[in-house]
């Protein structure tokens, strides 16, 4: 039974980083098709963030409060500074946009390289955040919870501003017809590099958050890139609720696996249960209906 | 003159230039180390011409080639371990990490003609089912990918954790002999040179043959208009998967023929990071045209090698850039760089990349 | 022509979008050699109605080509049947020459031999149909070349050299000008003299001029049928084009009632 609940929060907490990871993913794909394999570098700069952070603040508990608007800015800054100089030119043609990012990724893990050495480094807890917390049924690991938190709330966040705001709206609308966005006068240039703001500044709170779970290195994005693209495959494109949904669906999946194979096994089984499960839903779980033949 | 020399004159003379490169001039320059470093950029090479068909001709970006790559390579390897091991031997390292008994799954593999058929069918066998499996529902082509992405990530993860029987991290090496052939001997190393520089070009001969063939043209009208192509009673599925799974056997069999010339398997050589590497040099060589991949990846190769035995971190900026600058602005590889030199601008219209005819 | 003619049947077909109805309840019955044409406002479900036959959005109900029920198969299968389409947006192989387009359309049945080498000598239907649809002079010119009316003759060359028994058109003439859409109402006059066919159209001068007989689709309905002069003088035909009125469709209607 217990380990049952364990198993369970594993999978909840696995869920919870690979939404982080994938939400952003999911607004500037779900939005302008564009594959953006740097995102796992704009969590590692988000990581690296809270590093530089903390050595200036010292208090870890302060420090982490900082770090994640702090964390947020540098992503999103990123994200507008790709845009702005090489994405614009490319929205016709997705697919290089995906290694074109790649390129982009390359030289952001050498550059943390470069600047911070090949070593990983550590971000300190605060004390609040290091120990575990007894939910009555079992213990569990309070950076994990928070997290688990923080996840949501970006849920939440994200949810209300796309439903609440005139940005949102606007978003909204050029996910569902680009073209038809355009000649009700919404500028989907504006748009878009709002969106990839909000979406980059995803990955540099997903990074932020990933230093409570362990050490910060140039590569940390590579590790969580994969699995949050196949989150976002999974749980379609234009829609929150199905990366939701994918993002705890292929964690509990992931752990599960684990828990009766091994880890190397649980990843060649998820890729697996993904591909078969486009077979029925080839759009992923949920997806906004297009007239598009492509 | 025939009508074959008249009217394919410039590819024939293409043909000609690679024969006597890699059969004359390379192994009269090259010392016994470089031709051999030379071999394992014409086993790139092999992977580079598949790539050029599968997302060149058929738009389909496959992410996943070091899957295949290492497919055959593994199949390869574990047929040199087991062969250096002797009748019923077992493995040095499994006896090291494991059990030391050789599991059931490598027995096949000490067979040479079940091994060279493995080399070719297996990567054949996974493409076919991904392929198929993706394709027949018309997945998104970002999706395809993102998936073929995910299997290289697996796959690499999946060796890493069978140390007892892949090697783990380290991969499988320490080979002494090729078929019975003595690995140490720099004649058979010459050897092993002339056997990929031939696989090379039998390769580059099949390309041209499919690029001209309707085959050829169907796929490109596929990769540019699927929807079209099935209302003309065509599965697109069958098209794409056929490019597909000859991408696959193609990079099978340069994983295969990279083990004894370059000594070792790894991890390393199949996972994320080295199957994306494989697309830089198609792109740079003009991604649709039948001599850019193979060059392109050659080149890419010799790059990094030079690049990073003076200067490492040098090396990944400079691949970094490379495909921000390829892919972003000359997305015909050289071929753009050449028509502007000829001022022959491209029709503003046309989505670059995509619409290229198969001539360097 | 064949034995028995050809004719290609509806009935009671529907298609749903996420619980809107585009097609509600059509049925209709095309016969070879009745030069059909369908018209309605924008958006009455005309070329979802063509994406149903074609097996392109899936639908209820019944359609039949003969004997054979349409509905179910995939597009390749039934394209393989004979049944043939062109869409809204032209849809040619910009990157390939005419003739390498009309070559792929021709060939859905060769096999795996035939694939795998190049063309020899130009096949002789092909010879035809690009004099049938006038595109001769063009044969080896890349389709992104050619003008928006070529572009859509070869696209209905594309059906003819597969010998496509039934022809639907979405929009043909769209952008076309006069003396093309002669032309084209021309050629389709000549190749559906032996084939079912069904054009889409907005246009009402180059209905009058063509059109055998005439369906009027109106919200996923069929509001009217018959020759152009009944449908004309249809009340309700006059009431829809003159009530709702997007452009188009109001141009239209002036000309429907003059
Ligand atoms: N894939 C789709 N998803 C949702 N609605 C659609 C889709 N395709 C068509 N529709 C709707 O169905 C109706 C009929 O469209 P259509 O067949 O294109 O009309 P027409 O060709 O007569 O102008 C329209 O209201 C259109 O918005
Ligand atoms: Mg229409």
């Amino acid at each position: 039974m217990d380990a049952l609940f364990a198993q369970l929060f594993a999978g909840l907490s696995l869920g919870s980083v690979l939404l982080l990871a994938a939400l952003g993913l999911a607004l500037t794909f779900g939005q302008m098709g564009v594959i953006n394999m740097a995102h796992g570098e704009f969590m590692m700069a988000g990581a690296y963030t809270a590093f530089v952070v903390q050595s200036v603040v010292g208090d870890a508990g302060l420090s982490l409060f900082v770090s994640l608007p702090a964390g947020f800015l540098v992503g999103g800054a990123l994200g507008v500074l790709l845009e702005a100089t090489l994405l614009r030119r490319m929205y016709h043609r997705p697919l290089d946009t995906l290694l074109v990012t790649w390129g982009v990724a390359l030289i952001l893990q050498q550059l943390a390289r470069d600047i911070f050495g090949a070593p990983n480094v550590e971000v300190r807890a605060p004390g609040w955040l290091s120990g575990n917390v007894d939910l009555g049924l079992l213990q569990v690991s309070s950076a994990r919870l928070f997290i688990i938190v923080l996840s949501v709330a970006a849920v939440v966040g994200l949810g209300v501003l796309l439903k609440t705001s005139p940005l949102g709206r606007r978003i909204r609308g050029t996910v569902q017809s680009r073209d038809l966005a355009e000649t009700v006068g919404v500028s989907t240039r504006a748009t878009d590099r709002m969106t990839f703001f909000i979406g980059s500044g995803l990955a540099g709170v997903a990074g932020v958050a990933l230093t409570l779970l362990g050490s910060t290195g140039p590569t940390l994005g590579t590790n969580y890139i994969v699995d949050a693209f196949l989150v976002v495959v999974a749980g379609g494109i234009g829609q929150i609720k199905g990366c939701v949904i994918a993002a705890f669906g292929l964690g509990t999946l992931q752990a599960a696996f684990e828990y009766s194979t091994t880890a190397s096994l649980a990843k060649v089984a998820v890729l697996v249960v993904v591909v078969v499960f486009l077979q029925a839903r080839p759009q992923g779980i949920f997806s906004v209906k297009t007239r598009s033949l492509v | 003159m025939t009508p074959i020399v008249r009217r394919h004159g410039a590819t024939l003379a293409g043909f000609a230039a690679v024969a006597v490169a890699l059969f004359a001039v390379a192994p009269s320059v090259l010392s016994t180390f470089r031709l051999s470093l030379l071999g394992q950029f014409v086993c790139f090479a092999m992977v580079a011409v598949g790539i050029g068909l599968a997302w060149g001709r058929g738009g389909m970006l496959t992410l996943g080639q070091g899957v295949y790559f290492g497919l055959g390579a593994y199949v390869m390897a574990m047929h040199m371990k087991l062969d250096d091991a002797g009748p019923g031997g077992v493995p040095d390292f499994m006896q090291l990490y494991g059990n030391g008994e050789v599991p059931l799954w490598w027995e096949p593999f000490r067979s040479p003609v079940i091994t060279l058929v493995a080399v070719a069918a297996i990567p054949a066998a996974v493409a076919f089912v991904l392929g198929w499996a993706i394709f027949r529902r018309g997945v998104r082509g970002a999706y395809f990918a993102i998936l073929s992405q995910a299997l290289a990530a697996a796959f690499a993860i999946l060796l890493i954790g069978q140390q007892a029987t892949t090697g783990g991290t380290n991969g499988l090496n320490g080979f002494r002999s090729f078929f019975g052939y003595d690995l140490f001997d720099p004649v058979n190393k010459r050897m092993l040179f002339f056997i990929a520089s031939g696989a090379l070009l039998l390769m580059l001969l099949a390309a041209w043959q499919l690029y001209r063939s309707r085959y050829g043209e169907l796929l490109v009208a596929v990769r540019d208009q699927e929807q079209r192509v099935r209302f003309l009673g065509y599965d697109p599925a069958l098209v794409k998967t056929v490019a597909y799974v000859i991408a696959a056997v193609m990079a099978g069999i340069g994983g295969a023929l990279f083990v004894p010339i370059a000594g070792i398997v790894s991890p390393d050589d199949v996972g994320v990071v080295p199957s994306i590497g494989f697309l830089i040099g198609v792109a740079i060589g003009g991604r649709a045209t039948l001599f850019g991949p193979a060059l392109g990846a050659l080149i890419v190769a010799w790059a990094e090698t030079s690049l990073s035995e003076s200067f490492p971190s040098m090396w990944t900026y400079f691949q970094g850039v490379l495909f921000v600058v390829v892919v972003a602005f000359l997305p015909r590889g050289f071929a753009s760089v050449s028509a502007l030199w000829r001022r022959r601008p491209t029709p503003a219209t046309e989505p670059a990349p995509q619409r290229q005819e198969a001539t360097v | 022509m064949s034995m028995t003619a050809d004719y290609l049947e509806l009935s009671d077909v529907r298609v749903e979008f996420d619980g809107f109805r585009a097609v509600d309840g059509v049925s209709l019955t095309v016969l070879q050699g009745d030069l059909r044409f369908l018209i309605g406002p924008n958006g009455a479900g005309k070329t979802t109605l063509v994406d149903a036959i074609t097996g392109l959005a899936r639908a209820a109900g019944s359609i039949r080509f003969g004997r054979t029920e349409l509905l179910g198969r995939k597009a390749h299968r039934i394209a393989r049947l004979g049944v043939g389409r062109t869409f809204q947006t032209a849809s040619v192989f910009e990157d390939l020459s005419v003739l390498q387009n009309l070559d792929i359309a021709a060939g859905a049945e060769r096999g795996p031999v035939t694939m795998l080498r190049a063309r020899g000598r130009t096949p002789e239907r092909i010879d035809e149909t690009l004099e049938t649809v006038g595109l001769t002079a063009h044969r080896d010119l890349k389709a992104g070349t050619l003008s928006h009316g070529q572009k859509q003759w070869l696209e209905i060359g594309m059906l003819l050299v597969r010998d496509a028994r039934v022809l639907l058109l979405d929009e043909p003439v769209a952008g076309m000008s006069g003396e093309e859409r002669t032309r084209t109402g021309e050629l389709l006059r000549r190749v559906g003299a032996d084939r079912t066919v069904v054009v889409v159209e907005h246009d009402m001068d180059f209905m009058r001029s063509f059109a055998d007989s005439v369906t009027v689709l109106h919200a996923g309905s069929v509001l009217s049928e018959g020759s152009v002069a009944e449908v004309q003088s249809d009340p309700r035909v006059q009431e829809v084009y003159l009530g709702t009125a997007p452009t188009d469709a109001a141009n239209d209607s002036d000309e429907a009632v003059a």
